[in-house]
């Protein structure tokens, strides 16, 4: 994997360079707007990750995303009314957090108290995601625009200094969440009992591993992370628009499963998916073949299909995924 | 405390579940260093008493005393702390981790927020020299053999400071040798100290490693005795009250014409995995051919590849002269009996009743249905017939399948199976998880089978029935036949040789 991912990086930055030769302006744009676009769908891919790595399968982060950007808004919104922009942001961030990680302790809780189907507990989240924030949204309320943190000096940098050095705070977060991730997972003694869990629960079980209390756990710090997701697509958009998650929640979970489980993996993954983004929203914008903006606009979930259908065919989700765990 | 106080004690332990009984008044003693087999039919409350044991169930009635104080129940975190371990007969092991992973889990050291995975590593290996029992810390535990991986599981109560371990059919799993290894694993940990609860079907056993027996019957226990004092027969007797003939009563084989023969015949796993590679087999009509092995050398593949259910990738099967076809009907039409290994998975459908299973391959052909109805008075009339000649012990006709125990739910199999005359029997584990008095019983149907012209393709982990069946042995190792041997020249130690791969 890491020969791959060294061979990928490589690659990556060889097009680039070429690109840039070639466009710098449009390269720049596109490189930039993928960090962008990749920064929700980490989040979003993690919160799935952290969820079925202790066993349940989380189909409701669009949901979670959903409620969480509603609430962040409506949060940041009349808190401002209040206090500073920052103090009021950080509020917003706290209301989407909070809100989302409730809707994962609810999956939680349906899957181990009432062992619903995790399918369906986890559309039940969505479903309810979009009437709740179709029915309460009030047009004509604005919230503090999130700043941008660009780094002095390096954002001069040519294309690098955008891509990486000039965004919001959340996509800065999100890139941090991948490190953080990644050491809790197999380094830490909660993500070993997190993967023992997930791939078999009654061995964990049987050493006195509280298994059901690690899934609320895990379900609440994914619904978290969820949280940030939801926040890192009001950091773009400033205006919470219905539905305005536009499948990103569900595009998530293909960013989990190319990722194959892995923080890294996500974190590579995601950036793909940014790319198809930018790409796409690039060549609507540029208009630079005669051809209906819509068929730019479907690219990425025709590349999630296909992609998703070729990275399927090898990957190995954690064992116990999606079963209620009996016990005696 | 005095060195008298026993280890354990167990005092008029009670366990009612809804309808049943599954422990009346058990009482059971374990003194330090001594090991305790503990003897029973399937479903005469073994896994129901160490459960309580090991605080997974909470007994109704009764106390237990460890190291003379009573103590309650709290789960099995709370007997871990106390020194209680239990190696599950499903090996409670996380394929994808570490054998050092899998030990600590639960108890894992930390340095700081995170998991010092080298301390770990060296605990392991400390305790894995201090016990004799070598592993490597570092190996992913899906990539260890059967026998490795149970090392893996003692070596987890051992670090848990385990006093006392309670192993649950340990040897089911396991080939002779590493059958033999794990017994002497145990003397030696008994001689350091560990008190250590041995439960098992398999009498050699007790009566090789054990120094007392407690033998339980439908709940309650019958007996507990010196095992320097039990022999094989006075142990099975107390198991199920009657005296039992081990060794079944069979006259010869007098083979004919062959009636199942296999060709380089090469079959898939479902990952297209090549498990069965060039077998040539032939089983003549009055013969039972026993295929000896250790389970997932293609057994499972082969028998399924010629009663139909599983396609053949190449070479051919045939059975009286017609080729197999990947059509579990047709093969059956042929007149093939079929007693699957798994049987809740593909032998019974649980939720029908009784007699539903019984006419499961025959449902729609006259008298049990004309002209696509059912004809529920002949069902009947069959279902009664058969629960009665196959002793199958229940309630009614009308009961679930799967509310039986598994030796009646095996009888209902064999009823179905062996009720008609056959050309081919083929019975993969027909005894697996069956009381004595069962395989006595099942035994005795498959030898009839043989005596009525059939042939019998037996296959099986247990190398006591393969030698009390079987006219002729053939050992599969990876796939293949590694040896065709003769029951009457050959020995276990022989046979156990090939299993391995050695030979």
């Amino acid at each position: 994997m890491i020969t791959l991912g060294r061979g990928l990086t490589l690659f990556t930055i060889v097009a680039l360079t070429i690109s840039y030769q070639i466009d710098d302006i449009q390269t720049t744009a596109v490189a930039a707007r993928t960090v962008r676009e990749a920064a929700p769908l980490i989040l979003a891919g993690l919160c799935g990750l952290v969820s079925e790595r202790s066993g349940i399968i989380n189909i409701g982060i669009e949901g979670q995303m959903l409620l969480a950007a509603f609430c962040g808004f409506l949060g940041a919104s009349y808190a401002v009314e209040s206090m500073g922009s920052t103090p009021a942001l950080l509020v917003g961030v706290l209301a989407a957090m909070a809100v989302a990680a409730v809707a994962g302790l609810f999956l939680a809780w349906t899957s181990i108290k009432l062992r619903m189907d995790q399918i369906i507990a986890g559309t039940v989240i969505n479903i309810f995601a979009i009437g709740a924030t179709s029915f309460f949204f009030a047009q004509g309320r604005t919230m503090p625009k999130v700043p941008n943190w660009s780094v002095p000096g390096l954002d001069e940098w040519p294309l690098v200094g955008r891509m990486l050095f000039d965004h919001g705070p959340f996509t800065y977060l999100a890139i941090l969440v991948v490190a953080i991730v990644h050491v809790a997972l197999f380094h830490t003694r909660w993500g070993l009992r997190t993967r023992a869990v997930g791939e078999h629960p009654s061995a964990a079980d049987t050493v006195g591993v509280r298994i059901f209390r690690l899934r609320y756990v895990n379900l609440a710090i994914g619904g978290a992370l969820a949280g940030l997701a939801g926040m890192a697509l009001l950091q773009s958009a400033s205006v919470f628009n219905r539905g305005m998650t536009n499948g990103k929640g569900f595009i998530a979970l293909a960013v989990m499963i190319i990722g194959r489980w892995r923080p890294g993996g996500v974190l590579a993954a995601a950036v793909l998916f940014g790319f198809f983004n930018a790409l796409q929203a690039q060549l609507q914008f540029k208009q630079a073949f005669d051809i209906p903006p819509q068929f730019f606009g479907m690219i990425p979930f025709v590349l999630t299909i296909a992609v998703l259908a070729a990275a399927g065919l090898s990957a190995r989700p954690p064992a116990a995924v999606g079963q209620h765990y009996e016990t005696e | 405390m005095t060195n008298d106080t026993p280890l354990l004690e167990a005092r008029g332990l009670t366990k009612r579940f809804p309808g049943v009984i599954a422990n009346d008044q058990v009482d059971l003693v374990l003194h330090r260093g001594e090991i305790l087999g503990l003897l029973g039919e399937n479903g005469a409350g073994k896994s129901t008493l160490v459960k309580m044991l090991f605080g997974i169930h909470q007994p109704d009635e009764g106390e237990i005393l460890l190291r003379g104080e009573r103590i309650t129940n709290d789960g099995p975190g709370e007997s871990i702390a106390r020194g209680i371990s239990m190696v599950h007969q499903h090996f409670q092991l996380v394929p994808p981790l570490t054998v050092a992973e899998n030990i600590v889990l639960g108890a894992e050291p930390v340095r700081g927020l995170r998991f010092d995975k080298g301390a770990a590593n060296d605990r392991v290996r400390e305790i894995s020299e201090r016990y004799g029992l070598t592993v490597e810390p570092t190996d992913v535990v899906e990539q260890l053999p059967v026998g490795l991986q149970q090392r893996v599981e003692i070596l987890k109560a051992l670090y848990r400071g385990a006093e006392l371990l309670i192993l649950d059919e340990p040897t089911a799993v396991l080939t002779p040798q590493e059958t033999d290894e794990l017994l002497a694993i145990l003397r030696d940990l008994a001689a350091t100290g560990v008190g250590i609860i041995f439960i098992t079907h398999k009498l050699r056993e007790v009566l090789d490693v054990t120094d007392r027996v407690t033998v339980l019957r439908r709940g309650k226990s019958v007996g507990t005795v010196a095992t320097a004092e039990a022999t094989s027969a006075s142990l099975a007797e107390l198991m199920v009250g009657r005296s039992v003939v081990l060794r079944v009563d069979k006259t010869a084989a007098e083979p004919s014409e062959p009636v199942l023969t296999t060709s380089e015949l090469r079959v898939r796993d479902d990952r297209k995995r090549e498990l069965v590679s060039g077998v040539d087999l032939e089983v003549r009509s009055g013969e039972i051919l026993g295929i000896a092995g250790v389970e997932g050398n293609g057994q499972r593949e082969l028998v399924e590849a010629v009663t139909g259910v599983r396609p053949i990738h190449a070479g051919h099967a045939t059975i009286v002269g017609q080729r197999v076809a990947h059509d579990p009907r047709s093969v059956r039409e042929l007149g093939v009996a079929y007693i699957p290994e798994d049987r809740e998975r593909d032998g019974l459908v649980g939720v029908y009743s009784i007699a539903d299973n019984l006419v499961l391959t025959s449902y729609h052909t006259a008298p049990f249905a004309r002209t696509g109805v059912r004809q529920f008075p002949a069902i009947r009339q069959l279902a009664t017939k058969l629960v009665e000649r196959f002793d199958v012990r229940t309630p009614s006709i009308e009961t679930p399948v799967s509310s039986l125990s598994g030796g009646n739910k095996q009888k209902v199999i064999v009823a179905r199976e062996l009720s008609v005359e056959n050309q081919l029997v083929v019975a993969s584990q027909p005894t697996r998880g069956v009381d004595v008095g069962s395989i006595e019983f099942i035994h005795q149907q498959l030898i009839d089978a043989r005596d009525k012209g059939a042939a019998v393709l037996l296959v099986s982990a247990e190398l006591d029935e393969i030698f009390a069946l079987a006219d002729r042995i053939a050992v599969i190792y990876e796939g293949r036949i590694v040896a065709e041997l003769d029951p009457n020249t050959t020995s276990r130690e022989e046979v156990g040789l090939y299993m391995a791969g050695g030979g």
